[in-house]
């Protein structure tokens, strides 16, 4: 008996067909690379993370070997260094998260209203934002420099304060009504780096939203009396919630996973190594492909656990 | 005084305050990386607090003298400019068939790859950083320009295609109807009517693209160390950073770099604005 060759093959291709066939090789591209250079990558990094791999080994070294253990998870926990690690890591995201959104509500609220010169004013608050991290962090470092900074010579002539290295001092010895308290000073000045580099980002955001304010809402708590620190409290902060929190969950993904501002600032040194620094350490410092690619999972599951508890507990309803 | 004259005159005071703060803030560190950046490092020493150079500086040029032609930046300048130019080019290429084809055909997966698109972005960059150090040892593509160019395109593709996309389904589908019944097919339609359109997102892509790639550190840390005749300006500029060199030719190397963002951003600025908080660099 003959075959007849299903109808589709004799018909010309639909225009729906036709359409999607289009559309598949104009995505192409892009989803190969896509594909090739993040998604491949992130699932063999869980390979990796399970093999004895070091870095002279990667001329000769057979990836596809079953030789997998938790070697590697014991060497990076199990270190005496992870949990002091984590704490840094945590205290830095969260710091810079925190300050840059509340440096980005004071910018908005000052440029909310027209006063002459706004716009470039508006344009200079940017600048620390899309400026070459490599620069902002280097000449932070010259400010702060203990031998020549201008931090140190004005606070010397000024406020009679000592010289301090900022950024290679450990901690700081405060005296608090009678306490005395060990502050973490490198820590606090990535933190304000950080706050400073990041702001601009939340002020836009911010900004955006405040202009997007009803005036009729503050026209008629105005009519009942409400006075300008009233209406801040009852009314502007309220519908900014929902800003807030999706500036929150940004910052916080995108400081977690921050390098550059550290490694370029201190190195990790004085108690500011975070997680991606430690990563590199593994890497270059110690050879260690293996317990780097372990950390660098270590890191992607406790960012999903974070999203998790966001999402769960945290996440406020968009305004 | 009443409490509400009271509060807004406390109001003009502390805005007044604010707006000299923040201005100081964000300007200074700019300006002062220019003032360092023309003095020799002796003078910086002897005189730390020197609001200004002196003539002489400005006009010997030795530290930029000193970065351009005796740290090799003539040649990072060149590298630098070469992979954020072709990262540029080739992204919004791609992009722009990309997003086409999210916001305009119907094909089966197109609701994954529209929201999927933006999830790649939040991917950890040093989690992909060890499985591509490995990779590309091994295919002999570390230590070159266009396997960093590689990885600058997978970085800054998807929130290129996210914006395209965006700005694309704002435009009346009925106007490229109108020009596929007349017989253009797809690609001129795209050409014809749907780019002079978007010309402000296509632009503000571009330049995104573009200050992404100049300003990027990490990838080029891991891929170019071994080979400085590959190194990009921002590992160029990092690298200055040793005993042998004064830490005010560190300064010069910055401003070198930074001039060329901060003219962009300056010029353009009105639309780039609105890509910032469409999360454009991921910072």
């Amino acid at each position: 008996m003959k075959v007849l060759p299903k109808t589709s093959q004799l018909r010309p291709p639909t225009l729906a067909r036709r359409e999607a066939r289009l559309a598949y090789i104009m995505i192409l591209p892009t989803f190969l690379i896509v594909m090739l250079i993040v998604i491949l990558p992130v699932l063999w990094n869980a390979w990796l993370s399970f093999k004895p791999v070091r870095l002279g080994d990667l001329a000769r070294i057979n990836f596809w070997t079953l030789d997998l253990s938790l070697r590697n998870f014991q060497t990076v926990l199990q270190g005496r260094h992870f949990w002091p690690i984590l704490t840094t890591t945590l205290v830095y995201t969260i710091g810079g998260t925190v300050l840059s959104i509340f440096l980005g509500l004071l910018a908005a609220l000052l440029v909310r209203e027209a006063f002459p010169g706004r716009g470039v004013f508006r344009g200079f608050l940017l600048f620390p934002y899309i400026a070459p991290v490599v620069a902002v962090a280097f000449v932070w470092r010259m400010m702060l420099n203990a031998q020549f900074g201008i931090v140190n010579e004005l606070g010397v002539r000024w406020f009679g304060m000592q010289r301090t290295a900022f950024l290679a001092q450990r901690t700081l010895e405060v005296s608090l009504a009678g306490l005395h308290i060990k502050w973490p000073l490198a820590l606090s000045m990535v933190i304000l780096f950080e706050a400073w580099r990041y702001f601009p980002f939340a002020f836009l955001f911010i900004l955006a939203r405040l202009q997007a304010l009803p005036d009729d809402l503050y026209e008629a708590a105005a009519v009942d009396g409400a006075v300008p620190s009233q209406r801040f409290w009852y009314i502007t902060l309220p519908q900014l919630r929902g800003v807030f929190a999706t500036l929150f969950l940004l910052r916080f993904i995108w400081t977690f996973n921050k390098f550059d501002d550290v490694y370029l600032l201190t190195g990790g040194g004085a108690g500011t190594q975070v997680i991606t620094v430690q990563i590199y350490e593994y890497l270059f410092g110690r050879y260690n492909i293996g317990a780097a690619a372990a950390l660098a999972v270590v890191l992607g599951l406790v960012l999903a656990v974070f999203l998790v508890i966001y999402f769960r507990y945290l996440a406020v309803e968009e305004a | 005084m009443s409490r509400e004259r009271f509060e807004l005159t406390l109001i003009k005071v502390l805005k007044v305050l604010g707006i000299l703060f923040f201005g100081l803030m964000a300007i200074f560190p700019f300006y002062w990386m220019v003032v360092l950046s023309f003095r020799p490092l002796q003078e910086v020493l002897l005189e730390p607090v020197r609001l200004w150079p002196t003539w002489e500086n400005v006009r010997t040029l030795s530290t930029y003298k000193g970065v351009l032609f005796e740290q090799g930046f003539t040649r990072f300048i060149r590298n630098s400019a070469f992979v954020s130019l072709i990262t540029m080019t080739l992204t919004v290429l791609l992009a722009i068939l990309g997003a086409y084809a999210v916001a305009r055909l119907r094909f089966r997966g197109r609701d994954l790859m529209s929201s999927g698109i933006l999830l790649i972005y939040m991917f950890p960059a040093i989690m992909l950083a060890i499985p591509l150090f490995v990779v590309f040892q091994r295919l002999g593509l570390r230590n070159s320009l266009s396997g960093l160019i590689i990885v600058y395109m997978a970085q800054t593709l998807p929130v290129a295609l996210y914006m395209l996309r965006s700005y694309f389904q704002t435009i009346p589908a009925d106007l490229e109807e109108a020009g596929l019944i007349d017989g253009c097919n797809r690609f001129a339609v795209i050409w014809r009517i749907t780019l002079p359109l978007s010309m402000p997102a296509v632009a503000s892509v571009a330049l995104y693209t573009f200050m992404i790639a100049w300003n990027e550190f990490l990838f080029a840390l891991l891929f170019l160390l071994e080979r400085p005749q590959v190194w990009t300006l921002s590992l160029g500029v990092q690298q200055l950073d040793n005993f042998e060199v004064p830490k005010t030719w560190l300064m010069a190397g910055s401003v070198i770099i930074s001039v060329p963002v901060i003219a962009i951003f300056s010029f353009f600025e009105r639309f780039l604005t609105k890509g910032l908080t469409a999360g454009a660099v991921k910072g």
